[in-house]
């Protein structure tokens, strides 16, 4: 009589399973990161920036010459920059995700041209004197990263761009000795009270 | 003809590897394109049929099948709506489903432990 013997040889057990597992998880993880949008948006992060944009506002309004005043909007821009990634960095600490999920990174890359652009706009636009039309184009321009940004985010940030939008257009139109009042009014005014509804609705 | 059956061999996933571990897991939630649409809708309060379809790189065929035997094991909510003349269906987890899920995957990181243990 012949023996019996399985076709196939036997597999271990455990190794079969571990690695499915770590398969599982791997396509959970990915799944979520496909599907999620950028949560992480700092309210209260936000509402600092805002309140900072009031200070660099008084101070650019005093400033002696348009180079300082410049210098004080570039150095509320990057302390800017700073406070939104420490919140952002808490926010998704506190929520279990990482800043260098998939969904911050899309939002990120939809907001990067705009930045890119404004540093550009805004060196080119200094060097010919043409100060002026900074406020507006900052404005514009930053209203259109964040609306294209909020496409991955929750919905209140597209909202938020787009008013920056409305705000950078009436910009176009008024005169520059309100620059600063529109600049605060903007970076100021919107991030407070956009930051104060994303903190209620969305965690902090 | 060929993406239906693509979609059909990604939705299978890897084998179910048989033994004391895998017999407890929940059968419903462990198939792939039902674990898919669970956790795509863990991270989002609700998602159309057009979302889930698009995120999970499905046919509407194999989504609504799926769906369904999630929905049937009141995992997800369903509600359908019109847009307009259009046809709107959108899905939701319910807390039995993120429940599951979380079971799901307590489980696959037990199994995890365990194996490291063993080796």
């Amino acid at each position: 009589m012949a023996a019996v013997r399985p076709i196939r040889p036997e597999t271990s057990e455990p190794v079969g399973l571990h690695a499915q597992a770590m398969d599982n998880l791997r396509f959970i993880r990915s799944t979520m990161e496909n599907a999620g949008s950028f949560t992480a948006v700092p309210g209260q992060g936000g509402m600092l920036m805002g309140a900072t944009a009031l200070f660099a506002a008084f101070a650019a309004h005093l400033s002696a010459s348009p180079g300082a005043w410049l210098r004080v909007w570039m150095g509320e821009a990057v302390l800017a920059v700073a406070i939104g990634l420490v919140f952002s960095h808490r926010k998704a600490t506190r929520n279990c995700t990482s800043l260098l999920s998939k969904p911050f990174r899309r939002f990120v890359l939809a907001v990067a041209p705009s930045v890119f652009v404004g540093a550009l706009l805004t060196f080119a636009l200094y060097r010919d004197g043409m100060l002026q039309l900074i406020p507006a184009m900052w404005l514009l321009l930053y209203g259109a990263g964040i609306t294209s940004g909020g496409a991955f985010s929750v919905r209140v940030v597209p909202v938020m761009g787009m008013s920056f939008l409305a705000l950078g257009s009436v910009a176009t139109l008024i005169p520059a000795r309100f620059a600063d009042a529109l600049l605060a009014f903007g970076f100021g005014g919107f991030h407070i009270v956009f930051g104060w509804v994303i903190a209620r609705r969305c965690g902090g | 003809m060929a993406k239906q059956a693509a979609a059909k061999a990604r939705s299978a996933g890897p084998a179910v590897v048989a033994g004391s571990g895998a017999r407890a897991l929940d059968r419903i939630i462990h198939e792939r394109l039902r674990l898919g649409i669970v956790s795509a809708l863990s991270v989002n309060e609700s998602l159309t049929f057009r979302e889930l379809k698009k995120i999970l790189d499905t046919t509407d065929g194999n989504l609504s099948v799926h769906a369904r035997k999630l929905e049937e094991a009141g995992y997800i909510a369903c509600e359908k709506k019109f847009e307009g003349r259009l046809p709107r269906t959108d899905y939701k987890l319910t807390d039995a489903g993120r429940a599951a899920l979380e079971k799901y995957l307590t489980h696959m990181e037990a199994l995890i432990r365990a194996t490291r243990q063993a080796l």
